[in-house]
C-alpha cells in the first residue's frame, strides 16, 4: 500500500481551476517535493491531502483513508506544518509540545523532540519572541509529537534567512534518515533538489513534470552539450567536416554542440585539433533544474487568460 | 464525544497564556474595579441633593427679613442646597452664565407683604428638560405652605416619614456593583472571543488545531470555562471593593451562581458567533461593538433601569444582558428570588440558542 494515492484530483474556487486533474503516488520513506510558482495549486493539493479542504472530484487515499471523510482518524496519524505556521503568542515551545501530547494522548519525550528540531535552547521562550526559523522549528516539533509516519511540510522555509533554511533542511534530513514519508512543497528549487527523492512540478493546477530531478532534466531539458571557446572560422570548420549540429554565438565567442552520443565529444575535439586554429576553454553543460523549471512553467499550458489574449490579438490583426 | 482531558489541556495552555498577557489581565480584572472606584467616588457624595442659586431681593421690614428665613429653611431641607447670588447681579444672566436652569428669587416687598398678609410670589426658575427642576419646585412649594401656615399660627397636621421597600436603604453603589459585574460578564468573554475567533481564523490557528484530536466543541467549552472562572474572580474582587470602599449593601446567595455561569457561556458563544460570521478581524470588531455598547448602557449597568423612560426599558428587555443585570439586582439588592428565577429561565433559553448557533456556525476547516 502506498501512503499517498491521488487520482485525477480536481478543485475549483468559482471559475478558477486551482487543481485540474492531477494524479500521483508516493512510496513509503520517500521525500516527495511539490514544486511550482505561487498560485500553481501546491497548497490546495497539500491541504486536500491533509483533510483540511474538501475536493470537488477525484480519489485521494492517505494511509488508505479518505482524508476529508475520515479526517479525524487521518489527523492522528500524520504530522503537518501548514504554510505560515503560527501558534498561541504567549505559549512556549515546551508548553506547546506538552499540550499536543495531551491532545493526542501520547507520552511525548519533550526534550528529545526539542533536540531533534534543534530548539532546546529556546524551550522556555514564548512563541511571539521567537525568530522566524525558531517558529518553524516549533511547528516541526509539534508535527512530530504523535510520531507520524507521514509528514506534510507546506513551504517550511519560505521567508527564512539562509542559515535558518539550512537548519530546517538538517532536521528534514534527519527525519528522512528515519524513513519517514515526507511531502514537501516549496518554490525553492535548490531545496527540492537537496531534499527530495522525487519532485512534481505544478503549474496552473496541473503536474507538468514528475520524477527524480535527473529524470525531469533528461525528459524536459535540452541534454548534454559541449561548449568550446573559439572564433567563427573554427565553428564553420567543424560544421563542414563533421555531421554535428554546430551553433555559434558571436557575442560570447562560443561554439555550442549538442552531444547526442558520447562519441560526439571526441569527434568535435579531434576536428578542432585538426583545424590548427586556436581554441580556448572547453566544458560540457547540462540543463539545470532551474533551466527546466523556467522553460516548463513559462509555456502557456492551458492557461485560459493567455489563450484568450492571443485570440483577441488575432482578431485585431484581421 | 467530549474528552475532559483535552478540555483541561486546552484550558491550561489558554490560562497560562492569558495570565502572561498583562493587557488582557488589566481589562479582565482591574478595569471593572477601577470603574467601581470611579463611579462610586462620583456618586458617594450628597447623592440626590440639588444645588440651586437664589437671590434675595427682600428689603425687609420692622427689623425682620423673612426672605432670609425662608432661604435658610430651604437650605436645611434634605433635598436642596441654596447658593446665594448677590443682588447686584442680573439673575437670569447669572443663571445663563453658570449654565444653570434652577433658581429662586425672593421679591423686594417679601417681608412687608408677608407681615401685611398680602399675596406675594416667590419666583422659581426651572426647565422641563431638567430632572432637578421638579425637586426644586416641589421643595419650595412645601416651604411656602409651611410659611403660610405659620403666618396665621396654623399647625402641621399631616407629616411624612421616609421609608424604602428594601430591607435596607439602597444607595447608588448598591446598584453599581451588580451593574458592573454584569458589565464585566458581558465585555470580557465577548470582546476576547470576537477577537480570538477572527484572529485564529486569519492566522489559520483553527486549521492548525483541527489537525489535532481537539474538537471545536471541546475548544469552545474550554474557553467558556475560562471565562466563568475569570467572571467569578472579577465578582469576588468587585464585591469586595464595593463593600470595603463604599459600604455597599449586598446580599450574597447561591442564587447568584446561575448568572455567573450562564452569563459567560452566553457572551463567549455570542463573541464566537460574531467572530465566525465576520469576514475579517476588523469587521468582527465593529459588529462586536455594535452589539456590545447598546447593551452596556441600556440594561442598567451604570444606572438603575427605573431611571430610564418606558420605551427604553422595553428595548432593554430584548437585550440578553438585561437578564443578567436584572437577575443580579434581584438577588443582590432586592432579595427577590421569584423574579430572579424568571431571569434565570429566560437567560438559560437565550444561552442555549446562542451556544448551539455558535457551535454550528463556527468552522474548523474550509470547504
Amino acid at each position: 500500500m502506498f501512503p499517498i494515492e491521488v487520482k485525477n484530483l480536481k478543485k475549483s474556487y468559482g471559475s478558477l481551476k486551482a487543481v485540474d486533474g492531477i494524479s500521483f503516488t508516493i512510496k513509503p520513506g520517500e521525500v516527495f517535493g511539490l514544486l511550482g510558482p505561487n498560485g500553481a495549486g501546491k497548497t490546495t493539493t497539500i491541504e486536500i491531502m491533509e483533510g483540511l479542504r474538501e475536493r470537488d472530484s477525484g480519489e485521494v487515499k492517505i494511509l488508505g483513508l479518505d482524508p476529508w471523510k475520515n479526517g479525524y482518524e487521518v489527523h492522528k496519524k500524520i504530522g503537518v506544518i501548514p504554510q505560515d505556521f503560527t501558534f498561541f503568542e504567549k505559549t512556549t515551545p515546551k508548553e506547546a509540545i506538552k499540550y499536543y501530547a495531551k491532545l493526542f494522548n501520547v507520552k511525548a519525550d519533550v526534550d528529545t523532540i526539542l533536540k531533534e528540531v534543534l530548539l532546546d535552547e529556546m524551550e522556555n521562550h514564548v512563541f511571539e519572541s521567537l525568530s522566524g526559523g525558531q517558529k518553524q522549528k516549533t511547528g516541526l516539533a509539534l508535527s512530530l509529537v504523535n510520531s507520524p509516519e507521514l509528514l506534510f511540510l507546506d513551504e517550511p522555509t519560505t521567508g527564512l534567512d539562509p542559515n535558518a533554511r539550512r537548519a530546517i533542511w538538517e532536521v528534514i534530513r534527519k527525519l528522512k534518515a528515519k524513513r519517514k514519508t515526507i511531502v514537501l512543497t516549496t518554490h525553492y528549487l535548490d531545496e527540492a533538489q537537496q531534499l527530495s527523492d522525487r519532485v512534481a512540478i505544478m503549474d496552473h493546477g496541473r503536474i507538468v513534470a514528475i520524477g527524480t530531478t535527473e529524470e525531469i532534466i533528461q525528459q524536459h531539458g535540452s541534454g548534454e552539450r559541449l561548449e568550446i571557446q573559439g572564433e567563427q572560422p573554427l565553428a564553420d570548420y567543424i560544421r563542414a567536416n563533421t555531421e554535428l549540429q554546430v551553433e555559434y554565438s558571436k557575442t560570447k565567442e562560443k561554439i555550442t554542440i549538442p552531444l547526442k552520443k558520447k562519441i560526439d565529444m571526441l569527434t568535435a575535439l579531434t576536428t578542432a585539433e585538426q583545424s590548427g586554429m586556436h581554441w580556448g576553454e572547453i566544458q560540457t553543460r547540462q540543463d539545470s533544474l532551474d533551466d527546466v523549471f523556467i522553460s516548463l512553467i513559462n509555456k502557456p499550458l492551458g492557461e485560459q487568460g493567455k489563450e484568450v489574449k492571443q485570440k483577441s490579438n488575432k482578431k485585431e490583426l484581421h | 464525544m467530549v474528552s475532559f482531558k483535552r478540555i483541561y489541556a486546552d484550558f491550561k495552555v489558554f490560562s497560562v497564556g492569558y495570565l502572561r498577557n498583562k493587557f488582557g489581565l488589566f481589562f479582565g480584572l482591574i478595569f471593572p474595579v477601577v470603574l467601581i472606584l470611579i463611579f462610586g467616588a462620583i456618586f458617594s457624595g450628597d447623592a440626590g441633593v440639588v444645588n440651586v442659586y437664589a437671590q434675595n431681593q427682600d428689603e425687609g421690614a420692622f427689623g425682620q427679613n423673612i426672605g432670609n428665613n425662608f432661604l435658610t429653611a430651604l437650605n436645611e431641607s434634605t433635598t436642596i442646597r441654596v447658593v446665594i447670588v448677590n443682588t447686584s447681579e442680573n439673575f437670569t444672566d447669572f443663571l445663563s452664565s453658570k449654565s444653570a436652569s434652577d433658581g429662586i428669587v425672593i421679591p423686594t416687598s417679601f417681608t412687608k407683604d408677608y407681615l401685611a398678609g398680602q399675596q406675594v410670589n416667590v419666583t422659581v426658575y426651572g426647565s422641563p428638560a431638567s430632572s432637578t427642576s421638579g425637586i426644586v419646585s416641589g421643595t419650595v412649594n412645601g416651604y411656602i405652605n409651611y410659611f403660610n401656615l405659620q403666618r396665621f399660627n396654623g399647625t402641621m397636621v399631616i407629616g411624612m416619614t421616609s421609608a424604602t421597600v428594601n430591607t435596607e436603604q439602597t444607595t447608588y453603589i448598591d446598584f453599581l456593583v451588580p451593574g458592573l459585574i454584569g458589565f464585566s460578564i458581558l465585555t470580557n468573554p465577548m470582546f476576547s472571543l470576537v477577537n480570538i475567533a477572527a484572529d485564529y481564523k486569519k492566522n489559520k490557528l483553527f486549521k492548525q488545531l483541527s489537525l489535532t484530536p481537539l474538537t471545536k466543541m471541546e475548544w469552545l467549552i474550554s474557553k467558556v470555562l475560562f471565562y466563568i472562572a475569570l467572571s467569578a474572580a472579577g465578582f469576588i474582587l468587585m464585591v469586595a471593593v464595593g463593600v470595603i470602599a463604599f459600604g455597599a449593601h449586598i446580599a450574597l446567595s447561591l442564587w447568584l451562581i446561575p448568572f455567573l455561569v450562564l452569563g459567560p457561556i452566553l457572551f463567549a458563544s455570542l463573541g464566537m458567533l460574531v467572530g465566525s460570521v465576520a469576514k475579517n478581524p476588523e469587521t468582527a470588531g465593529v459588529i462586536g461593538n455594535v452589539i456590545t455598547f447598546p447593551m452596556m448602557f441600556l440594561t442598567g449597568t451604570f444606572f438603575p433601569l427605573s431611571m430610564m423612560p418606558e420605551y427604553l426599558q422595553t428595548i432593554a428587555r430584548v437585550l440578553p444582558l438585561y437578564y443578567v443585570t436584572e437577575g443580579l439586582n434581584n438577588v443582590m439588592v432586592y432579595n427577590n428570588i421569584p423574579n430572579a428565577l424568571i431571569d434565570i429561565v429566560v437567560l438559560g433559553i437565550i444561552t442555549l440558542v446562542i451556544f448551539v448557533l455558535a457551535v454550528k456556525l463556527f468552522k474548523w476547516r474550509e470547504d
